[in-house]
């Protein structure tokens, strides 16, 4: 039968996973990314792992695909030149944006202003007005509309995007601005924001609605090169993309509406690691996904991610439901420095980056990151990738000294306040996704992925109070392995903006029905069958008059039984959990929304062969590393040997093709029956252990 | 009577020395706490002053009330001094006036909720956050009469009081307060906000004792403080001299026909201290634009600008006060007697970040900034609504906008954007849903920023359309006195409002006015300042100002003052554009550190003509001198 194979092209690798839909059996591989073109990366990956596997490219019947290609575009500025008309007065709409200066007081100073996405010399205002009630103020001038289109092609734009005042409520003006662009502009593709985003906020719709045109023809040339080229191959299978929600999308509707990809990178580790924890039996998961320069982190609650309505990229914030994923400059690369002035040790949010990297890599690194101080501590010893790469623990050593002068303490004590600092900042940005949401992370696992995710998840755990923590099946390539796993999803989305009051329950149940007609023809559109799809539904309510908008889960079934006093309720119970009070304020419904899922797929966990606890077989050497204030006798275990039920003491180090785990001390890792490594405190400490 | 703190343990924290991992982790959880109280507030707030736009203000401090997180520094040290009762743990502290905490919040309309935070029995920290209430009463909607002769025509004014005490709540206070306004839904949640920021610090700052110890977390607090004191000590042996520098700039006026007003700042450095001296600033007003400015505040203003300038890689928090020395005459503009009205106090608040860069930048050109601020241009539009269907509801607006950020030694000033953190712009669409108006016009005023290698950022162009009479009232300045060029970069434009009647009439409005009545159909053009210029404008390249030409940010009449010769199409007219910038070379002297423009006597002689309104008349000192005769 079949193969499922998850592509994640990252920027520094491209990570493949190929899984066997009957056994659950996977090979992963790893290859160097191709910037100037990324399907030369995949295709050597294809070959690789499916000469690995033995498997013919014809036999892959699904090929699913995590990307930043759109993410590069627009932080590149590398998108399609695009055109944008909108409504007389409002032409310096992306030029003004929303007024905000990020920074504190006086941070005016030192802010670069960035470029809208549409140039301004490339945007134009028509005369024609609707009201915020809908109705028509004054028509719109056809022949000013001509005239700029005339002036946009002479421009060369490749793009056009229409933004209209109140087009949320009444769209009639851009569409009939999208009729004479089919004939003044053949061969431009045209967005227009009421089809894009039917949403309130004019500069936030325009945003979102040119960020998809910019990135529309990358994106598209992009797949179809891709498609080509796996056809080529012989690869026939079903190509979809990854979303920035989680979910997947065929490529051709991906080429259409690009917008719903821009984080579909770090969606993918979000995925996998559901797909993790559905097979450890976990529920409740926050995920730590470290790379070279950054850290991503999000919570699944319940086996369900959280997602959110916007998708930031950059300094854009776009309008498209995205995986709530928070990003912290905190990883490998990551440069330590004491500044001269106040003496405190920073931990980036500078990074080595791949180039020169870090220090102990060899490749020309002279700054002390988050990587030399692992290997100084002695938790990333001196192999990484199976071998292939040995580490310069001297070099790591020098660097370091460097900052334990600075702070004229020992190098040990530089290099754990290295780590500790770095481990703060991913604690800080754990803690925004989670307590200050209203989530006890106690109630939690931590799940830590991407290269460096296993040597800090340990560390950070202990810090959040959420056991256990995780060190998956694949760190290295989870995200590859959350693009094999997830499932279908489309979904649409609708201001609504009644008082509560004011709305009756069939009111909102023929939109809901709309809205789900919509959604479910679009996945029947993409080849998923009939039976196969569900519908989900969400409604934001808030106190009239706030900004911030609750969004809760509702289906139609408990809407006609509990009635709109049912959503009030659980709005209220939500709204004290998260601020601590309630209002008498009347409740305002603010958006529905409509998704529609295909079937996850069920797909089996390879089993590990049973062990008796004792993971001695897969031991490689003794070691010795420094932790708690001293240094101790550890083992260094090689994951590919170990067996379910394996017990491992801390302090210990966990090796495999592309990762290290850290086990501490005082702690102690279980291997689950699929081969994941569960870390938890010891229960009792004995007097005299650290 | 300085309050007394009530703590059941007496026992004083010890001092530890902290490791700097251990400091730095503390920092950081301050940091992100801070973070998370402007959250819950945009979050939780209903006015769209602070739930749209975030004109609040968060701050965590230690147990003697010094600042660790925040960024107006602290008042806790002078609300202490004044507060004649006890703290004790459930306590939390109510208060708007102005005149009883030193002037750590400046007018009656910001609502300040101070939680001293107890943890066993012992003071630990105080968490406190002010906001900008909508509507407090008084005689004008939104509670800022320009007209003003004294603060009691400001709406309700709270003493310290105590909203919490011992745990319980004071609801019959709150029914008094909440009695006293236009809006009492939007000051209840938006109090609500206040509350449930400072709870939400104070729980962190009490993880964090638990986490690390209270004699720990104390102690880092203290080091945080000294650490900072030692960064600014260096910073000002570095970058101030010894000798005297003065900087000054205007007010417009006050709203009454009276200006414009002088605030002149003297900065010179005694041994390893700084003195900030405010002699030379005028005598109070007898309206409403008086700034009750706190010495603690301007402290921290002085410092975070230090901080800017020269090295933005440094915290900011209450440590370095001992090295900085303000001095502020009494019963001037900016210590006024009381019941001196305040409600005006917002362009003073904005004229002093200008006089603190030209202050700080003089010695330094490459620094240097030009000038951006004006104020927080308000416009507050209310009535009943008349029209079908509404039931001649209330509704009353308050908007803030936006002028254009001044040329920086970093480039262009953007156009239209805020120089207060964290402000947004209100989308318009949300405007027209929510109030009786249409916005027929939301953008850049062409030319408006000042010409310079880099140019001033534009201002705005709104066009309100009103589709409900009713009556309005505008806060702005420097529509007289320009804001300034530097290193040869010219002034930027000045503000301006003009009425479009539905008649067909036009009229001129003034920057301070209230009570205008205003119809169905008119039309209010609210024209924002550009900041000013930076650098020589005719360094800056010619096919830059082309493109702005195509981009409707410059004119190509606008070109001119870049000496650059283009058409209407942003072409450039090579061989003229050398010529004329030739002979403009020829004809300028050496270019100016500052550019103020012509100077307060031209300006004058020219107002009408170039504004639509009749200059100020210098103002009189009646209040100086009826206190001098009372003596």
């Amino acid at each position: 039968m079949g193969y499922r194979l998850g592509v994640d092209v990252g920027g520094t690798f491209t990570d493949l996973l190929l899984f066997d839909d009957e056994t659950g059996k996977f090979w992963r591989h790893k290859t160097p990314s191709t910037p100037h073109d990324s399907s030369e990366g995949i295709l050597t990956g294809v070959e690789a792992i499916t000469g690995e596997a033995d498997v013919s490219a014809g036999e892959i019947e699904f090929f699913l695909h995590g990307t930043t290609v759109a993410t590069n575009a627009v932080l590149e500025g590398k998108g399609a030149k695009v055109g944008l008309i909108v409504t007389e007065g409002y032409r310096d709409v992306m030029q003004i944006a929303r007024s905000f200066v990020p920074g504190g007081l006086a941070a005016w100073i030192v802010w670069p202003k960035p470029q809208p996405l549409a140039h301004l010399e490339d945007t134009i205002d028509v005369p024609g007005r609707m009201g915020a009630d809908g109705e028509e103020v004054r028509p719109l001038d056809e022949s000013a509309v001509r005239a700029a289109m005339r002036k946009l092609k002479d421009q060369g734009i490749e793009a056009l995007t229409v933004s209209l005042i109140n087009a949320y409520v009444n769209g009639a003006h851009e569409s009939r601005i999208g009729e004479i662009a089919a004939k003044e502009l053949p061969g431009i593709p045209v967005s227009l924001s009421h089809e894009v985003l039917p949403e309130m906020q004019e500069y936030e719709r325009t945003l979102s609605t040119v960020a998809n045109a910019a990135v529309r023809p990358v994106v598209g040339n992009y797949v179809s090169n891709l498609r080509n080229r796996l056809e080529k191959e012989g690869l026939k299978g079903r190509l979809s993309l990854l979303r920035s929600d989680g979910g997947l999308m065929s490529s051709q509707k991906a080429e259409e509406h690009p917008v719903n990809i821009l984080m579909s990178g770090p969606a993918g580790g979000v995925t996998g690691a559901l797909w993790v924890a559905k097979n450890a039996g976990l529920t409740n998961i926050l995920t730590l996904d470290v790379g070279g320069t950054s850290t991503d982190v999000a919570l699944i609650e319940g086996l369900e991610p959280r997602r959110q309505r916007t998708t930031e990229v950059g300094h854009l914030s776009v309008r498209a439901s995205a995986l709530d994923v928070k990003t912290v400059g905190a990883g490998g690369g990551s440069i330590a420095h004491v500044p001269e002035l106040t003496k405190a040790l920073r931990v980036g949010p500078e990074s080595a980056g791949a180039v020169p990297g870090p220090v102990a890599y060899g490749k020309g690194g002279e700054l002390p990151t988050v990587t030399d101080a692992n290997v100084v501590l002695g938790y990333l010893p001196e192999d990484l990738l199976g071998g292939s790469f040995h580490l310069d623990r001297e070099g790591a050593e020098k660097s370091v000294q460097t900052i334990a002068d600075a702070l004229g303490v020992g190098l040990m004590e530089a290099a754990r306040g290295i780590i500790d600092i770095v481990n703060e900042n991913m604690f800080g940005a754990l803690r925004m996704i989670s307590v200050q949401q209203g989530y006890d992370p106690r109630e939690f696992a931590v799940m830590g992925f991407g290269g460096a995710g296993p040597l800090h998840v340990n560390a950070v755990a202990k810090l959040m109070g959420s056991w256990p923590a995780v060190s998956p099946v694949s760190p290295g390539v989870l995200c590859a392995l959350g693009d094999a796993t997830t499932r279908m999803r489309t979904e649409t989305a609708r201001s609504f903006s009644k008082l509560a009051q004011d709305t009756s329950i069939s009111d909102l149940i023929a939109v809901l029905d709309e809205m789900e007609e919509q959604t479910r023809s679009e996945l029947l559109a993409d080849g998923v069958p009939e039976t196969q799809v569900t519908s989900e539904f969400e409604v934001d309510i808030r106190y009239a008059g706030q900004a911030f908008e609750v969004p809760l889960t509702i289906s139609k079934a408990i809407l006609e039984k509990d009635g709109i006093e049912g959503i009030l309720a659980r709005f209220d119970d939500e709204h004290r959990r998260l601020f601590t009070f309630n209002m008498d304020t009347p409740h305002e419904i603010v958006n529905l929304r409509a998704v529609a899922l295909g079937e996850a797929p069920a797909l089996p966990a390879a089993q590990l062969e049973k062990g008796n606890g004792n993971p001695s077989a897969a031991k490689i050497r003794d070691h010795t590393l420094w932790m708690d204030g001293e240094e101790r006798a550890a083992v260094i275990y090689d994951r590919a040997k170990l067996r379910q039920g394996d017990i491992i003491p801390g302090p210990a180090i966990i090796t495999e093709m592309d990762s290290t785990t850290l086990v501490e001390n005082g702690c102690t890792a279980t291997v689950d029956p699929v081969g994941n490594i569960l870390i938890n405190p010891n229960a009792k400490r004995e007097n005299g252990e650290g | 009577m300085p309050a007394q703190i009530v703590e059941t343990n007496s026992a004083p924290f010890k001092n530890i020395d902290i490791d700097p991992v251990t400091l730095d982790i503390i920092e950081n959880a301050l940091r992100n706490a801070r973070i998370e109280m402007d959250a819950t507030l945009v979050r939780t707030a209903m006015s769209p002053g602070i739930r749209e736009q975030g004109d609040a203000f968060p701050l965590i401090a230690d147990p003697s009330g010094k600042m660790i997180v925040g960024q107006f520094g602290s008042f806790i040290d002078g609300f202490l001094r004044g507060f004649d009762g006890t703290l004790e743990n459930g306590d939390m502290i109510f208060l708007s006036d102005p005149y009883s905490c030193e002037g750590a919040i400046s007018h009656s309309n910001d609502w300040l909720v101070l939680l001293p935070v107890f943890k066993d029995g012992r003071l630990i920290a105080y968490t406190a956050m002010f906001g900008h209430q909508s509507d407090i009463g008084g005689s004008v909607p939104g509670s800022m009469p320009i007209g003003a002769s004294s603060i009691f025509e400001e709406g309700v004014r709270i003493p310290p009081v105590k909203i919490w005490k011992k745990g319980e709540y004071n609801d019959d206070l709150m029914k008094l307060v909440m009695h006293q306004t236009r809006k009492p839904d939007w000051c209840q949640a938006d109090l609500n906000a206040l509350i449930a920021s400072c709870r939400v610090a104070a729980r962190r700052v009490i993880e964090m004792a638990e986490r690390f110890g209270d004699d720990v977390y104390v102690s880092a607090t203290q080091e945080l403080l000294a650490r900072n004191h030692r960064a600014m000590k260096a910073l000002i042996s570095q970058a101030i001299p010894t000798n005297k520098a003065s900087f000054e700039d205007y007010l417009c006026d006050d709203g009454k026909g009276y200006g414009p007003y002088k605030i002149k700042c003297t900065m010179w450095r005694e041994g390893e201290k700084v003195i900030l001296d405010f002699d030379g600033t005028d005598p109070q007003s007898a309206a409403s634009i008086n700034f009750y400015l706190n010495e603690n505040m301007f402290k921290m203003f002085f410092g975070i600008y230090m901080i800017m300038v020269f090295d933005p890689q440094i915290l900011f928090n209450d440590g370095f006060y001992d090295l900085i020395e303000v001095r502020i005459p009494e019963g001037s503009l900016l210590k006024p007697e009381f019941p001196a009205a305040l409600s005006g106090r917002t362009h003073a608040l904005g004229r002093i970040f200008d006089i603190l860069g030209g202050l700080l930048g003089q010695g330094t050109p490459e620094f240097l900034n030009a000038a951006g601020f004006s104020s927080s241009p308000h416009l507050f539009y209310s009535g009943w609504d008349q029209r079908d269907g509404k039931q001649r509801e209330w509704f009353q607006l308050f908007q803030i906008g936006f002028g254009g950020i001044p040329g920086r030694p970093l480039g262009d000033g953007p156009d239209g954007h805020s120089l207060w953190p964290g402000f947004t712009n209100v989308p318009n669409e949300f405007l027209e849903r929510y109030f009786p108006l249409r916005i027929e016009r939301y953008s850049t005023e062409p030319d408006s920023g000042g010409a310079g290698l880099h140019r001033g950022g534009n201002g705005i162009h709104m066009t309100y359309r009103f589709l409900a009479d009713g009556e309005i009232a505008v806060h702005d300045d420097r529509w007289f006195v320009p804001p300034w060029g530097v290193n040869g970069g010219h002034p930027g434009m000045r503000a301006r409002k003009v009425l479009e009647r539905a008649d067909g009439t036009t009229e001129i409005v003034g920057n301070k006015v209230e009570d205008v009545p205003v119809k169905e159909g008119d039309l209010l053009h609210f024209i924002t300042w550009g900041g000013g210029g930076w650098g020589d404008p005719l360094e800056r390249d010619p096919e830059l100002i082309g493109l702005e030409i195509r981009q409707g940010l410059v004119t190509s009449e606008g070109a001119k003052a870049y000496g650059v010769v283009a058409d209407s199409e942003g072409v450039i007219d090579a061989a003229r554009t050398d010529a004329l910038r030739t002979e403009m070379r020829s004809e300028r002297g050496e270019l100016p550190l500052f550019d103020y423009g012509p100077g307060i006597d031209q300006l004058r002689a020219s107002c009408e003509e170039e504004t639509g309104l009749p200059a100020p008349i210098q103002p009189v000192w009646h209040h100086r001198e009826m206190a001098e005769a009372a003596e």
